[in-house]
């Protein structure tokens, strides 16, 4: 392509291998008032 | 839905339901812009062999589903409505006076009180029931200031290790605290014990003291920096975040990262603070565009500092790993407040989370009844991103997930209306998040 830049392919997971609810709750990694999920890592393949 | 926005000397777009990412020549950016307002793009000033190229290029993302992508379909999560976070009010009561605290200096409006061990481990036990096939759970030691209250961490802690055994469960324990009452011998249990360990420490001392005094009315800058330091020296590759919150009273709040950063510490989380507007240090509509200036010089700062081997850090908000992030389920649910997540007062009754803590009706229940207001449960399920109408139009969705709830509740008036002004901050931090994604690859 010649105006665009390809950074990162489509990553958001859907479908029946997600939702495993293993991972953090978003609240309880630093926060504590502002959640966000954007910095938040996947516990699926790591447990 | 896309998101087209300037970081720094780069074009960048954002597809909102695809998470792919994407830097466009002035030309394209240009282009972009046009086709989102709906204008004719060959009647921007772009020569048309060159928006023709950008409308193929476009095409070319559009096909590989990059570009414009389709929502895709959340599973429901495994396990139903398993409580797996826990966050233990071990102390409600507090060694420091900070003016903006949201619990009343620790109180939480009501009297001050430490938990029992009994109701700690009644808390547990109601954690694993509760936790269905969850195999990974959380408790955070939270207060007011859970060295208060340190014995019964410790032995819930211990405790909580029999229930792991018992029950074939993973307990991460964390704990929230200031520092104050840090010794020798409570750093070495929370290096060994604690999963991670938030420290509240806001930054340059003058900034600090102004409104973190102890209790006789003196600055706890100095007693703070000296045992958080002794804390993370020791604590090796195990998680930690200094976390600090900003006011109207620190708007360059850029300077208390950098005097963080200054002090030794690699992990900073500066959060802005969540006052009733009439505090006189919330934040405003009108604090919003110095507000995100100083984002934008943080972001700049954190991207060279991050170059040199002796100066990276890494900044909370702007942590941001496409690959690695989480499942759209996540994204969409959030925070668990009410479902996933609840918070349990010294006195044994449940919240939503610790920010519903005092608030009577939204009280689920106490560890002494078995049955949690499912009306109050359902309220938490059914809002998320696809049911709030200001989220769903929002490209800032599956990084934010709708906000905090509790915030939701006390400064927009209703479970489903975020708090404006926070949604704004969050907007400004996820594009320089992505942006300094993009500035690192």
């Amino acid at each position: 392509m010649k105006h665009v830049q390809i950074i990162q392919k489509p990553c958001i997971k859907s479908g029946n291998h997600t939702a495993c609810g293993e991972c953090q709750a978003s609240c309880q990694s630093a926060c504590k008032t502002s959640c966000t999920v954007a910095n938040q890592k996947c516990a699926k393949e790591e447990k | 839905m896309i998101h087209a926005f300037r970081f720094q000397d780069l074009n960048v777009l954002l597809d909102v339901e695809s998470g792919a990412i994407h830097t466009l020549d002035d030309a394209a950016f240009a282009v972009v812009q046009a086709l989102e307002s709906g204008k004719d793009a060959y009647s921007i000033g772009v020569k048309n062999e060159t928006v023709a190229e950008v409308i193929a290029d476009l095409n070319e993302l559009r096909e590989n589903g990059a570009y414009e992508a389709e929502a895709g379909n959340a599973p429901e999560v495994t396990g139903g409505t398993a409580i797996k976070s826990m966050c233990l009010h071990v102390a409600h009561d507090c060694n420091l006076r900070c003016r903006y605290c949201f619990a009343s200096t620790g109180d939480f409006h009501g009297a001050r009180m430490l938990m029992t061990p009994e109701t700690g481990r009644r808390a547990l036990d109601f954690l694993i029931q509760r936790s269905g096939t969850r195999k990974h759970l959380e408790v955070d030691l939270f207060g007011g200031e859970p060295l208060m209250n340190w014995d019964v961490c410790k032995q819930l802690v211990a405790y909580g290790r029999e229930l792991e055994r018992k029950h074939g469960k993973v307990i991460h324990f964390t704990i929230t605290t200031n520092c104050v009452a840090l010794d020798d011998e409570k750093i070495d249990f929370i290096n060994r014990e604690m999963h991670n360990v938030v420290i509240s420490l806001d930054g340059r001392k003058e900034v600090h003291d102004a409104l973190r005094p102890t209790v006789n009315g003196k600055g706890s800058f100095d007693i703070i920096l000296r045992n958080a330091q002794k804390l993370v020296a020791t604590r090796g590759d195990r998680e930690y975040y200094i976390r600090g919150t900003f006011t109207r009273n620190n708007l360059d709040f850029l300077e208390d990262v950098k005097a963080l950063t200054g002090y030794g510490f690699h992990q900073i989380s500066i959060e802005p603070v969540v006052l009733p507007e009439e505090s006189p240090y919330s934040l405003k509509e009108e604090h919003l565009l110095r507000i995100d200036r100083e984002y934008d010089a943080l972001a700049e700062y954190y991207v060279n500092a991050r170059k040199g081997r002796d100066t990276w850090f890494n900044y909370f908000h702007f942590m941001f790993d496409p690959e690695g992030g989480p499942c759209l389920r996540k994204r969409i649910n959030g925070c668990g407040a009410g479902t996933e997540y609840i918070a349990v007062t010294p006195d044994g009754d449940l919240y939503p989370c610790h920010q519903f803590v005092g608030m009577s009706e939204w009280k689920l229940g106490n560890l002494d009844s078995p049955d949690l207001r499912t009306d109050l449960q359902k309220s938490f399920l059914g809002c998320n991103v696809c049911t709030k109408e200001i989220c769903r139009n929002c490209w800032a969705k599956y990084y934010c997930s709708g906000g905090c709830m509790a915030n939701a509740v006390l400064y927009g008036g209703a479970l489903e209306h975020p708090h404006e002004i926070s949604c704004h901050l969050m907007r400004k931090r996820t594009e320089c998040a992505i942006g300094a994604y993009v500035k690192e690859r």
